[in-house]
């Protein structure tokens, strides 16, 4: 028997690439190849947004992240503001409620104060309002040239009660898929800052405290909110994939039904980018029964960061682990994670 | 969306699918050119919807697909260089060469940048006099315009350290090749929408008369398609065999006349290798002499770099419309986006990146 292969050799890895820190599959087999071998354990191996432990009766939910945007300050937000609300909402994406907060600063030699100092009021506005307290904190201060400005990590803990458990494994077939606003934002006022390109309608970051939604569907339909998720790197395909292989549930969207905003499905026609692979910063995904799914749409359009939350697909049985989209024109198509970065096309 | 949502109208793609269906009396093959359109296809499921009367063979009109292999090598070395500073469009970032890519000549320290617009590789080499800044100009007449002001403005302003690897190709050659070859099963051709803004459609004109086969100027977005399947489809059914232009919104029989002269004064036509089909003589574009200052393989030694097509690699007869992504036996298996074997897994406009990416729900059920 013959086999057919093609001889072009493929790239063989043997270093960090920027690849491995867009979200897509590149980082699942960064972290499944490089970490989990050498810390896992029974908390970590859940790869949730936060880890959940258990304390006598208590229940603790710690997160952490680490922010490094370019640049600084963006429609929006700056890095300060976003470094508390990317923890602030990987806790509450566990159904717990956000305490506290632990902070590192990397700071680059050469870095105004007036730029810090905005990062820093950000920063404390964004914790007031989301009511986590900031009680430990460091900063280190590297040459010029070893850090763009300032780096932070942020890590936040927070408590979780027995009767409200969103899990990405809890998603079922037969759940409404819903999200709670427009998508797109954050990535694309990011690259439209970053490139210089300026559109008529400027696009504004979404980045927001998710907690007073999560707030909401708990007293509006409690433990029925089966998954939650807060589609950041990678976008709402992404975040799709990840709880539709932890559940081995099919998801099926309707291309229709996608709330993207005008002006981020032209930014992205022009610069080559799928909007479902976008960041976002102050959008969340839930996976609720169908019979409470008009419950819970009502309870996100009850605040003012869900006013345009919408149901955007179902959970189904066929096809676990894949997500499939019925397309506007009647097609259906694969809405797979991506390998690495989203890379502009040519023409 | 504002001059895209109604070219997305669900209703009226049902009404072209029934139309093209009454119009078709048995089972057509139909190549798109481009590999932008070949993603609408595969992403929207157009093929799907036709299956019974148009069979689709997707083109070799992928820039990054059939940029050889040679090239590929030859840009590694170059962005390998620390003197260099090496720019792209995005999607050549992943494209292996004869053992890595660029990206992994990034993360060794190499710098390579992605920009949209050679203009902007000028703009980083006039910031940056210390370092010598290369533009990788690939694609088709679509970026030969772009790529050509860029050359001439360095010229104009004296921008010594600027300089273009070229792996330019144009259609009409790489058209007529595949319909020269016997194993050639195309009946008619949706020429790509943005080549012919450029250069207009006079050139297919004697393709159309000598081998029989209508072409029809075609548009990217799904109502475009079906649009020009269909008046591709009423060729053949009639048996007339014109070119006839569904993209009216954007493209004249002339094209466009200033972005011409221009490509026309910087580059001249070369034989050009491409990747998985070969050489095709006088199909690509090179530096004319006078620009030939400009040109990276003059300026950098890169004379060293002998790179041969692999003949046995499948990619070929999948860019030739021979072989479906779906029939090879590395598609999905050894090969995917990841770990691509060969270019027309890796770029967005290739025909197995759409399959993989697309179309595998359609394979798995």
């Amino acid at each position: 028997m013959t086999t057919i292969a093609c001889p072009i050799p493929a790239a063989a890895t043997d270093r960090v690439q920027l690849g491995h820190g867009s979200g897509g599959k590149m980082s699942a087999a960064l972290i499944r190849d490089r970490f989990l071998p050498h810390f896992a354990n029974d908390v970590l191996s859940q790869l949730g947004d936060a880890a959940v432990v258990d304390i006598g009766g208590q229940c603790l939910a710690i997160s952490t992240d680490t922010f490094v945007v370019q640049p600084l300050e963006f429609p929006g937000g700056n890095i300060g503001s976003l470094a508390v609300h990317g923890t602030v909402n990987d806790l509450a994406m566990m159904g717990a409620r956000p305490q506290w907060l632990a902070a590192g600063f990397v700071l680059e030699e050469g870095l105004p104060f007036d730029v810090l100092d905005r990062i820093v009021a950000a920063m404390a506005d964004a914790a007031r309002a989301a009511r986590v307290l900031l009680v430990a904190g460091d900063t280190k201060v590297v040459e010029r040239g070893k850090a763009d400005g300032v780096f932070i990590n942020t890590t936040g803990v927070g408590l979780r009660t027995p009767d409200f458990g969103p899990a990405p494994a809890r998603a079922r077939p037969g759940d409404a898929v819903i999200v709670s606003g427009p998508l797109g934002c954050h990535g694309i006022a990011i690259m439209t800052a970053r490139e210089g390109l300026a559109f008529e309608a400027e696009i504004v970051s979404d980045s927001a405290a998710l907690t007073p939604l999560v707030e909401r569907l708990r007293k509006r339909v409690g433990n029925a909110v089966h998954a939650l998720r807060d589609p950041t790197r990678g976008g709402l395909a992404s975040a799709l994939n990840e709880i539709a292989a932890a559940a081995r549930i099919g998801v099926v969207l309707d291309e229709t039904a996608l709330p993207i905003p005008g002006p981020v499905a032209a930014a992205c026609e022009m610069l080559g980018f799928d909007p479902l692979y976008v960041a976002n910063e102050g959008v969340l995904v839930a996976f609720v029964p169908e019979a409470q799914a008009d419950a819970a749409v009502a309870a996100l359009r009850s605040h003012a960061l869900g006013r345009s939350a919408v149901r955007i697909g179902r959970a189904v049985a066929a096809h676990p682990g894949m997500v499939v989209m019925e397309t506007a024109i009647g097609g259906t198509r694969v809405v797979d994670m991506l390998p690495g970065d989203q890379l502009p096309r040519i023409c | 969306m504002k001059y895209l949502s109604e070219y997305r109208d669900g209703r009226v793609a049902r009404a072209l699918v029934a139309e093209i269906k009454a119009a078709a009396t048995r089972r057509w093959v139909l190549m798109e050119v481009c590999g932008g359109q070949t993603h609408t296809i595969v992403k929207q499921g157009l093929d799907e919807m036709l299956g019974d009367v148009i069979e689709m063979v997707h083109g070799p009109g992928c820039p990054v697909c059939v940029t050889p292999l040679e090239q590929i090598d030859k840009a590694l070395a170059l962005a390998a260089r620390p003197d260099v500073i090496f720019t792209s469009f995005g999607d050549m970032l992943r494209v292996p060469g004869s053992d890595c890519d660029l990206q992994q000549i990034r993360a060794r320290g190499g710098a390579v940048r992605i920009v949209y617009s050679p203009l902007d590789a000028l703009e980083l080499a006039r910031k940056t006099p210390d370092k010598q800044v290369v533009f990788f100009a690939v694609g088709f007449e679509t970026t030969a315009p772009a790529n050509a002001m860029a050359v001439w403005r360095a010229k104009e302003l004296g921008v010594d350290n600027f300089s273009v690897l070229v792996s330019h190709v144009t259609v009409p050659p790489a058209m007529t090749a595949l319909l020269a070859a016997p194993d050639n099963r195309v009946q008619g051709f949706l020429a790509a929408g943005h080549v012919c803004t450029v250069m207009g459609w006079t050139e297919y004109e004697p393709i159309a008369a000598k081998y029989k086969v209508p072409i029809v100027v075609t548009g990217f977005e799904p109502l475009d398609i079906l649009e020009g399947m269909l008046l591709a489809v009423r060729q053949l059914e009639e048996g007339r065999h014109e070119v006839e232009n569904q993209y009216v919104r954007s493209v004249r029989r002339d094209g466009n006349q200033p972005a011409q002269d221009l490509v026309s004064r910087v580059f001249e036509l070369v034989d050009r290798s491409w990747r998985g089909i070969g050489p095709i003589p006088r199909s690509g574009l090179g530096l004319r002499e006078e620009f030939a200052a400009f040109d990276a393989e003059k300026r950098f030694d890169l004379a060293g770099i002998h790179t041969t097509e692999p003949a046995e690699c499948r990619a070929g007869d999948v860019l030739r419309g021979v072989l479906k992504p779906f029939d090879c036996p590395a598609f999905g298996k050894a090969c995917t986006p990841e770990h691509p074997l060969g270019a027309p897994m890796v770029s967005s406009e290739g025909a197995c990146a759409a399959y993989y990416n697309y179309g595998r729900f359609r394979s798995a059920v």
